[in-house]
């Protein structure tokens, strides 16, 4: 059974041109590593802001988000703080933007189990040290009297993995958790990350703009561009063979690391804003391979081809030739 | 330290403390490299390797407790005063970093901006220069439009076209370019990637390339230094530096580099292997 489920998700800010998420749909399972890619402004943090309940502030929403079978769209107080406290947490880029400065490492990790769960002190030191032990930190009772300040990026980020870790959530939201982070340091978090997801039998969804951190470290991918899922499949499959032409783009855009070096094909203009809209495909202006008179019609649906799913008006045709060519 | 004036660039023996609470930190300790017409170095390091002071250093922006900048055979001055030593520091020299607004005045569209920097180092009829921001506005492919343009109004990958084009005006001999395009989305980082390499092959520029990501380096750089702490670690053409890495840590950096058969486990633990064994500095 799916920890997270989005059936169709729409949210539409009242003035702008386009929604910021049209027709989302993605399922996360227990024990599942999940990543959802895309460039600024293509909705993804929106999307993952909303398995918590979280979406901007007078906007139109449609359709579902289930998190352990919990329905958050039009739900009470209730529900959303349950599924708040007890079962999805999430993990932001900046660790430091969520932890008070002026109060300990200790103080931050304590609080949610002795208001919340109702341990006392004690108690709640005793988990938090477990935690902090667990996420790789070398010296937990030292760390317990610290302050933010007086910690790396990196060790902060993983005092902010043993908060999440504190209410025993079944499904962790990772928001670019390595992003503000150093290369070296960015592999242990995301060591951390995966063992927890394999040990505890947590759904872990990763927002990611890198295309090749999400494959070396999640089973599915999702693709999004625009407010919309493009492309989804298995990770090496997504890679391998990108069937969209965005993802085709983007892997043609990031220079390898070894191999025959050629010339760069950048995807020409830059992402869609919420200011601007298409009546068909939300690519068309960027894409290779759009064709007048069909690709700007209507929006291409996501279908099913071969383990996974494009929505691309074109995909027969280039399936096997010119969308991997760009690679 | 022999003066090569054939060399755009030479740097050596280069060093900056800063006092912190009671102790010094050393950001830079001993770093000599030079630069061919034409060339580029990739500085390659992550947070606390002294990358971003060694840029500031080379335009000026901190001033070295020790060694020396050489810019076409001509000592960088540790003070600039006056106009003309002022303008000359800035033909020598000029950055990109990886906010555009630091270079670019929010209230003046990318045209005046081109245009003022043109006026500022001699160029005295308008119609010349009008002529000179369109040529530069091309050659980083921004058009008319985006010079009326204020630097809001223009996109990300926009804007920092726009501030390499304003580094360009002044024809510099060395241009630094301090993460430049790590705030990009990778299409339009690709845009700009593509850029810089045809500059690097259109104008004879010296290039000195500072980044984290070792991919983009090797793209736009035919050399690379790896700094860890302050020091230099490694210094060898990309090529060799990517196939052969000599340092542990250059191993490590590689290592650390997602790809499909990646094990984020055994980097941690080679990490913390190098650190316990002092290995890491050289």
């Amino acid at each position: 059974m799916p920890i997270l489920e989005y059936e169709a998700l729409e949210v539409a800010l009242p003035g702008m041109a386009r929604p910021i998420l049209d027709g989302v749909s993605l399922s996360v399972a227990e024990g599942e590593a999940v990543a959802l890619v895309g460039e600024s402004g293509s909705g993804k943090s929106v999307t993952a802001r909303a398995a918590l309940g979280l979406l901007p502030a007078g906007a139109r929403v449609g359709g579902q988000v289930r998190v352990g079978g919990a329905e958050l769209i039009g739900a009470d107080a209730d529900t959303v703080r349950a599924v708040r406290t007890g079962k999805a947490s999430m993990i932001f880029q900046d660790p430091r933007a969520g932890i008070n400065p002026v109060r300990r490492v200790g103080d931050f990790l304590t609080e949610q189990l002795r208001l919340v769960g109702g341990r006392s002190k004690a108690e709640a030191e005793a988990r938090v040290l477990e935690l902090l032990g667990a996420v790789g930190l070398p010296d937990p009772p030292r760390h317990l009297r610290q302050y933010p300040h007086q910690m790396s990026g990196g060790m902060l980020q993983r005092v902010m993995i043993a908060g999440a870790l504190t209410a025993d959530p079944r499904l962790l939201l990772c928001d670019e958790p390595t992003t503000a982070l150093d290369v070296t340091t960015q592999a242990e978090i995301m060591a951390i990350l995966r063992r927890l997801q394999r040990e505890k039998g947590l759904g872990l969804l990763l927002i990611t703009h890198d295309l090749d951190l999400a494959a070396a470290t999640c089973d599915r991918i999702y693709v999004m561009y625009a407010g919309r899922i493009v492309e989804t499949g298995t990770a090496a499959e997504l890679l391998a063979a990108p069937r969209h032409p965005y993802t085709a783009g983007l892997l043609g855009s990031s220079p390898p690391l070894h191999g025959e070096l050629t010339r760069l094909v950048p995807i020409p203009g830059s992402p869609m804003s919420l200011a601007q809209s298409a009546p068909g495909c939300a690519f068309f202006d960027r894409c290779h391979f759009a064709q007048p008179g069909r690709c700007d019609q209507a929006a291409p649906p996501l279908a099913p081809l071969g383990a996974g799913m494009v929505a691309c008006h074109r995909v027969d045709e280039l399936a096997n030739s010119a969308a991997q060519e760009i690679r | 330290m022999t003066t090569d004036p054939g060399l755009l660039l030479q740097v050596s023996g280069l060093r900056k403390t800063y006092p912190s609470g009671g102790a010094t930190v050393v950001a830079v300790d001993d770093l000599s490299f030079s630069l061919r017409p034409g060339g580029a170095l990739g500085i390659v390091g992550e947070s606390g390797s002294g990358k971003t002071t060694t840029a500031r250093m080379l335009v000026g922006l901190e001033r070295p407790d020790q060694g020396e900048i050489l810019v076409q055979g001509t000592p960088l001055a540790a003070r600039v005063r006056g106009r003309t030593a002022r303008l000359a520091r800035a033909k020598a020299v000029q950055i990109v970093f990886q906010d555009p607004y630091l270079s670019l005045d929010g209230r003046i569209s990318i045209g005046d901006t081109l245009d003022g920097v043109l006026r500022l180092h001699g160029s005295p009829s308008g119609a010349d220069r009008a002529a000179r921001v369109r040529e530069l506005l091309a050659q980083v492919g921004l058009g008319d439009r985006e010079a009326a343009a204020l630097p809001r109004q223009l996109s990300g990958g926009q804007r920092q076209r726009a501030a390499i084009a304003r580094a360009l005006a002044v024809e510099p001999a060395v241009l630094v370019l301090d993460e430049a395009v790590s705030a990009l989305d990778v299409s339009v980082q690709a845009q700009v990637l593509n850029l810089l390499s045809d500059i690097r092959r259109d104008t004879g520029i010296g290039l000195v390339f500072v980044s984290h990501d070792l991919a983009v380096v090797r793209y736009v750089c035919d050399e690379a230094l790896v700094m860890y702490r302050g020091r230099t670690v490694e210094h060898q053409p990309v090529t060799d530096l990517l196939s052969m890495p000599q340092h542990p840590y250059t191993r490590l950096l590689l290592a650390s580099v997602p790809r499909p058969d990646w094990d984020p486990e055994a980097i941690g633990e080679q990490r913390r292997d190098l650190v316990a064994a002092d290995a890491l500095v050289p």
